[in-house]
């Protein structure tokens, strides 16, 4: 065994500076397109249809965004005449309407120490890779105070993934119940938001929101390790949420 | 390479007419009456060796188009085709014979209301026991957009039969468990300290994938066979491409292939490693998980890196790639891969020298060769009880036009120590194969200027990092999709799962598990 403690020891500690310092590693975010008042005209059609998710929308003459559909298919970057701009950040993480509510409650030993539970709805298992990756070295919650707890009846944040099938949605009910008071629950990426690809539809539910509370969304498919923190450390009011720019067209609370 | 599989069944069944389709691919359908199905089959799979693919139904405006898809090793390929009336819903199941089409009947039945004479157990599969009666999805009928009205669930579901003996009991596991897991349902049946089998419960993610897609314009079906399983999105929307590609009789640019097939093993890397990191963390040894995830993580920026998203996402396209990549950033993630496949021969070294490690790998989920055949098993999990069959070697495709030279790792234990070697191996022979398609990557364009379909069907398939998948599709005359039917390699391993927990300690249950690889959402689509 002192063979592995020599190893650990060894390694190089991977560990981000996020949330004190800003992370600019290259491949940790897929990025998503900023909505631009300079987009007019025939480019600004041209990128509308372009995008098949319904995340892109003409307003008013000018290009709204809305980041629960976005999906990353890449398929407006750099191909319009006018170049899209393109943010390559990570805190997507929004309060909706009730979070805002519930974050003046909490109290501090909420704030600093959390146990989340995960629940897959359906999720593509992108999204779960993001997830466990948060226990890993590279971000390592633990550090913030985070920790995954494997039943409900201790979770203090539901992390929820996927459109919600079917089949899951007793199941996610039933864990909602059995968490104690106070309680949050994070919808982690588009298809917990919004459905996705997936729904609404005969096996899927349009996201979260219409069956247990949302407290914060996080946009992205799937959100990077680092979009993710950004929304714990945004529940607890360790963080600033992302500005409201990006929720234009979409008042998801 | 048919020929002789044409003299066979010319030999042996004068009944069953053979033809020969051209478009694009060669396809060698055998027509047969019902009442030949089973035999015909059973010949195939048991006598001729054949492999099982996958059960299509197809609903016509008149009649009901069946397709067993059989393939070998040796590169033929097969497809059993049954019509049928449409008022007729009963047909000869084929799953006493060819066990590996048990599940394939019994999604056909849930989702197509048809009727399997003589299979053992039908019903409660895809759609849970909650669904209305008579609910079938995948007919023309039904209106996909609808919600259903909430049907309450039973909490209570057991299996149909279960140990009845002193001291026995059910114990269930899921469909929310451990810390983070993809949801599904085991129930282990003991009778005191070892679990005696266990039997899973899988399509709680179920989204009908495959009914969402028709209608829909295949470019837009492209979104949805990118995201269904997003840890192997590369591998399916390259089987889903290449169906495409067929149809529309589609060249793609030698430059795309070649592209394809490095990031394919990009693709099938980041799998392993990410197996690996589970494997390690499920027998709680903590620093080896520890490393092993900070590799998946490498792996992960590097994908991003080269294709903008960390799962691959929006990079194939029908008729190439969707963008170019410049050399330097090819060698760039080429060196940084090697740099992790150095770590983790490393990583092997140490593991394989851990004596804890080994004890709770070596002879935990056995599964015996014949057993895996039976249950047409696939990938790494089938390559460790010595099943070499690899679709890049066996029906090569696109990028891998001669693969006859490919080293297909191979062990015979069948046991999770055998397929944690698979994955460090294959590792090794990806990292070969990305090294030497950049050495050789030509210049030019990477996608066709025309990639316009009109009406046709085609299988499109690949070796994706759990095993071999393939993608049925057939589209009308303005490219819209009208059946897309997915046989994924978690479905059929999945299938065989039970195999490797029987007769086991509770306490190796999420190390088999672990050990298989497995991807609950590519089964549930």
């Amino acid at each position: 065994m002192s063979r592995w403690l020599t190893e650990g020891l060894l390694t190089h500690k991977p560990t981000t500076a996020y949330p004190a310092r800003p992370e600019s590693t290259a491949g940790i975010s897929p990025g998503l397109p900023v909505p631009s008042s300079e987009l007019t005209g025939q480019a600004l059609e041209q990128l509308v249809s372009m995008c098949r998710v319904g995340a892109l929308s003409k307003e008013k003459n000018t290009l709204g965004f809305d980041d629960g559909r976005c999906i990353h298919c890449m398929r407006c970057k750099g191909k319009s005449p006018k170049e899209l701009e393109w943010d390559d950040s990570y805190e997507w993480a929004r309060l909706t309407k009730l979070g805002e509510k519930n974050l003046a409650k909490l109290s501090a030993s909420f704030k600093a120490s959390l146990y989340i539970r995960t629940i897959d709805a359906g999720a593509c298992a992108a999204c779960l890779t993001e997830i466990s990756l948060l226990a890993g070295p590279n971000y390592n919650m633990h550090r913030l105070g985070f920790f995954m707890t494997p039943t409900p009846r201790k979770a203090d944040v539901l992390l929820v993934s996927g459109p919600v099938t079917d089949h899951m949605r007793d199941h996610l009910l039933e864990a909602y119940d059995s968490m104690p008071e106070p309680k949050r629950v994070i919808a982690v990426g588009a298809c917990a938001m919004t459905g996705g690809v997936f729904g609404p539809s005969f096996t899927c539910a349009a996201g979260l929101s219409d069956m247990i509370p949302v407290d914060v969304v996080v946009p992205g498919c799937p959100p990077p390790p680092l979009a993710l923190l950004h929304a714990l450390l945004v529940l607890t009011g360790r963080k600033q949420q992302a500005e409201k720019i990006r929720a234009l067209g979409s008042d998801r609370s | 390479m048919q020929d002789s599989l044409k003299e066979f069944i010319s030999a042996n069944f004068a009944r069953i007419e053979l033809q020969e389709h051209k478009n694009g691919q060669t396809i060698l359908e055998a027509e047969c009456q019902p009442g030949d199905l089973v035999e015909f089959c059973r010949c195939l799979f048991c006598d001729q060796h054949m492999y099982y693919a996958m059960l299509v139904v197809e609903e016509s405006a008149e009649q009901w188009i069946i397709k067993h898809v059989f393939y070998a090793p040796s590169g033929e390929m097969l497809h059993v085709l049954v019509r049928l009336p449409l008022a007729q819903t009963i047909l000869p199941s084929i799953a006493t014979q060819v066990h590996a089409a048990d599940w394939h009947e019994r999604e056909a039945e849930d989702l197509f209301g048809l009727t399997f004479e003589g299979h053992p157990r039908l019903g409660d599969f895809v759609l849970h026991d909650h669904w209305p009666e008579g609910t079938n999805p995948m007919r023309s009928s039904f209106d996909a957009s609808q919600s259903l009205p909430p049907g309450k669930q039973a909490s209570d579901w057991q299996p149909i039969r279960l140990l009845e003996s002193e001291g026995s009991f059910a114990m269930p596991i899921g469909p929310i468990y451990s810390d983070v897991s993809e949801s599904a349902l085991f129930v282990l049946e003991t009778v005191g300290e070892d679990v005696l089998r266990t039997i899973p419960r899988l399509f709680y993610k179920h989204r009908g994938i495959e009914k969402l897609a028709e209608g829909q314009k295949a470019h837009d079906v492209l979104l949805l066979a990118e995201r269904f399983s997003g840890t192997a999105s590369f591998a399916h929307t390259l089987a889903f491409c290449r169906a495409m590609e067929t149809i529309g009789q589609i060249q793609i640019p030698a430059r795309a292939q070649s592209i394809r097939l490095f990031v394919a093993e990009l693709e099938r890397v980041r799998h392993h490693v990410s197996a690996l990191a589970k494997l390690c963390a499920s027998t709680a040894l903590a620093v080896a998980a520890s490393q092993a995830s900070i590799l998946e993580e490498q792996m992960l920026r590097l994908s991003c890196k080269l294709s903008g998203h960390r799962f691959l996402f929006g990079m194939n396209t029908i008729g190439g790639l969707s963008m170019d990549i410049p050399e330097e950033l090819f060698r760039q993630v080429l060196q940084e891969s090697q740099e992790v496949g150095g770590r983790l021969l490393r990583l092997r070294r140490k593991l394989t020298r851990t004596s804890s490690f080994l004890d709770r790998l070596q002879d935990v989920g056995v599964i015996s060769q014949q057993d895996a055949r039976a249950h047409a098993m696939l990938g790494p999990a089938a390559r460790a009880c010595g099943i070499s069959m690899d679709l890049r070697q066996a029906l090569p495709y696109g990028p891998y036009g001669d693969a006859s030279s490919l080293h297909i790792p191979t062990e015979q234990e069948g046991d999770g120590y055998a397929r944690m070697r698979i994955f460090f191996e294959e590792i090794q022979v990806s990292l070969q194969l990305m090294k030497d398609a950049l050495e050789t990557m030509p210049k030019g364009p990477v996608a066709a200027e025309n990639a316009d379909c009109g009406a046709g069907a085609a299988l499109g398939w690949s070796e994706a990092p759990g095993g071999g998948t393939f993608h049925w599709v057939r589209t009308d005359e303005e490219g819209k999709v009208l059946r897309w039917r997915l046989g994924t390699p978690s479905f059929a391993n999945w299938h065989g799962f039970h195999l490797a927990a029987e007769k086991f300690a509770f306490q190796d249950f999420p190390i088999i598990l672990a050990s298989m690889g497995l991807s609950v959402a590519e089964s549930d689509r």
